[in-house]
Formats: C-alpha cells, sequence, structure tokens
C-alpha cells in the first residue's frame, strides 16, 4: 500500500451536480479496487494559466487515496476515457509529501471553512492560503 | 640625504583613497528551505514557485536563487506540476 495524490481538471460547461456525479464516479473507480480515499478537496472553478482544449476555466478535484500500485493505471484509463475531463496529475507521495500532507489536512480540520460551499472565486482562494502558511513555516 | 628621507616617510603615511576601499561585502546566498528547514515543495502553491520563475516563466538558475541542488531539483519539479496542472503558465510574458 502506498499514499496517492491525484487532481484533476473537468470541463467548466458542467452543471454543480454534474460535477459531483463525475467525482463521485473517480471516486468508486477507486473504492472498487481496493483503495481507501483519505482526503477530497473540492478546489471549485478556477482560472487557468493557459487554455486547454480551448477552454480558460476548470473545475478542480483533488483526492488523495491509499491504494495498490497497479490503481493508478486503472484510473488513469478512466480519466481518459471522460471526456468531461481535461487534465490530471497523479502520483506517489514520497515521505515528505506525505508528511505535508497529513499536516495540511489537520490544518484543514482545525480550520473547518470554505469545502462544501458553491464554486466561486474565494473558494478557490482559501485553500491556497492555507498552502501558503504551511510552505512559508 | 636626511631631510630626503623624513619627507618619504611622511609622503608614505599620507597615502589616501579618494574613495573608501571596496571590501566585497557581497552577501552570502543561502539556500532558503535549508534554512527554514522546509522539506517538501508544494506544486499546489503557484504564488510560492513564482519566486523561482522570471517573467517570462522560466526556472531561475540555482547561481541566482542560491537554492541548494537537492532543493532545485524539488522546485523544478513541483514547478513542472504546477505547469501541468495549469497552475502556472509555459510560457508568458510579464508575469509580475
Amino acid at each position: 500500500m502506498y499514499n496517492y495524490e491525484t487532481v484533476f481538471i473537468l470541463t467548466p460547461v458542467l452543471s454543480e451536480p454534474q460535477m459531483k456525479e463525475a467525482v463521485e464516479k473517480f471516486k468508486t473507480v477507486l473504492t472498487d479496487n481496493g483503495a481507501t480515499i483519505e482526503n477530497e478537496e473540492l478546489w471549485g472553478m478556477r482560472k487557468l494559466a493557459y487554455p486547454i482544449q480551448k477552454k480558460s476555466t476548470g473545475f478542480y478535484a483533488f483526492l488523495e487515496f491509499a491504494g495498490e500500485p497497479t490503481i493508478v493505471s486503472k484510473l488513469e484509463t478512466a480519466y481518459r476515457r471522460d471526456e468531461k475531463v481535461l487534465r490530471f496529475l497523479t502520483f506517489r507521495q514520497d515521505k515528505f509529501a506525505h508528511e505535508y500532507a497529513l499536516k495540511r489536512r489537520s490544518l484543514k480540520k482545525n480550520a473547518p471553512k470554505v469545502e462544501e460551499t458553491p464554486a466561486e472565486e474565494p473558494v478557490a482562494e482559501a485553500p491556497q492560503a492555507e498552502v501558503n502558511e504551511v510552505t512559508n513555516e | 640625504m636626511q631631510g630626503g628621507n623624513i619627507t618619504m616617510a611622511q609622503a608614505q603615511s599620507e597615502i589616501r583613497y579618494l574613495t573608501p576601499l571596496s571590501v566585497d561585502t557581497k552577501k552570502k546566498k543561502y539556500c532558503r528551505f535549508k534554512r527554514s528547514g522546509i522539506k517538501y515543495i508544494d506544486y499546489k502553491d503557484p504564488e510560492f514557485l513564482k519566486k523561482f520563475l522570471n517573467e517570462q516563466g522560466k526556472i531561475l538558475p540555482r547561481r541566482i536563487t542560491g537554492t541548494s541542488l537537492k532543493f532545485q531539483r524539488r522546485v523544478a519539479r513541483a514547478i513542472k506540476r504546477a505547469r501541468h496542472l495549469a497552475l502556472l503558465p509555459y510560457v508568458t510574458d510579464l508575469m509580475k
């Protein structure tokens, strides 16, 4: 069992329930293959630094999970098959990344503010500010 | 003879510089990650990573930022991940 983290960008044309559904879909892909989801964050609608598939915004979702290495390829084929996904990134956390992730999670738990609020600008800003604090410590 | 020697000595003691000698007081560069004990560089924080980019969005060399080799590799990896996720641009003008 290793710890992984994955981020994917969904197209902005989807409605709110469609997005939730897509995120749920990938979560079930993970859980069906024997992974446990450790953390889930919806960063909401964010502006992309450069256009992807002619879209200038995207809906970011972030998952942390623990599972066997074979799960990654399964997850990534699911991403590739889904047209709603603009971009994805999955990688295994090394020990420093894992420590950092745990710290980040506990910080989030202690200050439970914007998580499930609708996708707006402040939502996109808030997690970023949190990260800032962690890295500058 | 004697008088001449005295004038020589006086002249030597009176060597003055118009501008004070520039002693090299270059500030020593240091690796900010080593100094502040940061072990993991997060790709999710583009504002922080921007410190390691120039205006065109290129990664700054170690000789400018002073980052140690170990952390330069990690910075580069974090920046590349952020670029892939469109958190940072690959190419741009006037980023700052």
